[in-house]
């Protein structure tokens, strides 16, 4: 491995795009496209606002074509000590960009002694996304969810993306991936922005159910399997990963509420 | 015609080593100490320019001499870390690799370059438990001409660096606390600065490696939480 380096920035992509060309990711083919080749996809990923800052949540599945790659891959990763990014899409180029913002937040930090404001950090990836933008044209399409809490203006904030970088921020809740339209009609039944930790963990256990319920590609909750959700929340104190055990039992409620409706209408 | 001058190589290195060490001794010294939880480094530094940082999970570096050098230094471990933790994993970052890294250019610049570099660093690693086999601590000492010590318990570089180690091999102990440790560093960076009045705590930098922490085990210490160790 090289000492000295080219570059004398302070972004990590930026570097390797310098110095170590051969290291970036690509994932471009020149004649056919890469859609036709079966590949894993992340299915569904929601963020939205509560109380006291944002909550990110994802179900486990990856699909390949109609098959099930994988259930219980991570579709939900933090990517410093206040922000998080939720990745849909074709899973390799999505846990790589995952894995690579991470890193590129690191960095940035300790080069520069401070860490990226929020903005700085979504602005990033849209550009990160933008790169992939030769990819996601052959059918690896990268859309991720980054939710964070901007500690100066004391808020949880969230952002969506399109395949060009496109970055919209969103005032109340955003749901992507194959069963997020599901996930967001759910989410915009109950969703307040000023509602308790209770209250969100609900919501969002509820919205993957739903999703998983009407989009035969999201996972729903495995109890046999014991593979749950991951449900991350950040606020002002960092990142906190709700458990499985609270998880299994905000779900087994809101079935027993379900299985009792259904019974009254009987 | 004049004839051209001949210098001896002999000369010429000691002419360097003797520039470098000028440059060098003419800064406030740092040092590196091992504590219960981790390995603890300090500066007595009044700017607001580090002389301390984060390499990576569990390696810090410390620089003294001329500030642009050390800290063009410490940015070019960082990308070395990086870019080492991004294509293998990041247990395979070592200070050992790093640190020979430092040494080599370094050492290359004193016998290539005109000017040596005026700087000295130490490269500090603090030990994971539930790593078989990276137990340990690791300090390692690089000079203005590139060569390499490595130590245990403590470490010192920049000016009056040898009087500060004469003090610390009667009075350092392993495995004290923090707050002690950092009494101790206080004391040793007290004979540093001539006897001027005691180094006040807001003209400390002080980080730490900490043993116990999660991922990242690097953290610069705010001043009430220097304040409150120190006990003043």
């Amino acid at each position: 491995m090289r000492f000295r380096t080219e570059y004398q920035g302070s972004s990590f992509s930026e570097f390797l795009a310098v110095d170590h060309p051969n290291q970036i990711p690509k994932f471009e083919l020149d004649s056919r496209g890469l859609a036709q080749l079966s590949i894993p996809h992340g299915t569904t990923v929601l963020a939205f606002k509560y109380e006291d800052g944002v909550m990110v949540a994802g179900d486990r599945l990856a699909t390949e074509g109609h098959r099930v790659a994988s259930r219980d891959v991570k579709k939900v990763y933090p990517t410093d000590s206040h922000s998080l990014i939720a990745i849909a899409g074709a899973a390799g180029p999505c846990i790589e960009m995952a894995r690579l913002m991470r890193i590129e937040l690191e960095h940035y930090e300790k080069i520069e002694g401070e860490a990226l404001e929020l903005d700085g950090k979504a602005n990033k990836l849209s550009q990160m996304i933008r790169a992939n933008l030769p990819a996601a044209m052959q059918g690896l399409v990268v859309v991720p969810l980054f939710a964070g809490y901007d500690l100066r203006r004391h808020s949880g904030r969230l952002w969506k993306f399109d395949v060009t970088g496109g970055r919209y921020e969103e005032t109340e809740f955003e749901a992507t991936g194959s069963g997020g339209l599901y996930a967001r009609e759910s989410l915009k039944k109950v969703h307040k922005n000023r509602v308790g930790l209770d209250g969100a963990l609900s919501m969002a256990v509820e919205a993957l159910v739903d999703a998983a319920d009407e989009d035969r590609a999201t996972g729903g909750i495995d109890v046999v399997r014991g593979i749950f959700p991951i449900i991350n929340y950040c606020t002002a104190g960092g990142i906190e990963k709700v458990s499985d055990a609270k998880i299994e039992e905000i779900y087994r409620a809101i079935m027993a509420d379900r299985s009792d409706d259904a019974g009254g209408a009987a | 015609m004049s004839a051209p001058f001949y210098v001896s190589p002999e000369q010429v290195m000691a002419d360097k080593a003797e520039y470098a060490r000028k440059g060098i001794s003419r800064g406030k010294p740092s040092i590196v100490i091992e504590f219960d939880g981790g390995v603890l480094l300090m500066a007595e530094n009044p700017s607001r320019l580090s002389k301390i940082g984060e390499i990576y999970d569990r390696i810090a570096f410390a620089g003294v001499g001329k500030f642009s050098e050390f800290d063009q230094l410490r940015k070019i471990g960082v990308r070395y870390a990086d870019m080492k933790g991004y294509t293998y994993c990041r247990d395979d970052v070592r200070a050992n690799a790093l640190a020979n890294a430092y040494s080599q250019a370094i050492g290359d610049a004193f016998t290539r370059e005109l000017k040596p570099l005026e700087v000295e660093a130490i490269v500090a690693e603090v030990g994971d438990d539930e790593l078989a086999g990276h137990e340990n601590n690791a300090i390692f000492r690089i000079q203005f001409d590139g060569s390499i010590s490595d130590h245990e318990g403590f470490c010192v570089i920049g000016g009056a660096a040898e009087d500060l180690t004469t003090f610390l091999n009667d009075e350092y102990e392993a495995k004290l606390p923090l707050g002690e440790t950092m009494t101790l560093g206080r004391r040793a960076l007290q004979r540093g600065s001539d006897g001027a009045p005691l180094v006040e705590p807001e003209n400390l930098e002080i980080c730490v490696l900490e043993r116990s922490r999660q991922g990242r085990k690097f953290r610069r210490l705010p001043a009430d939480m220097i304040k409150k160790e120190l006990g003043v």
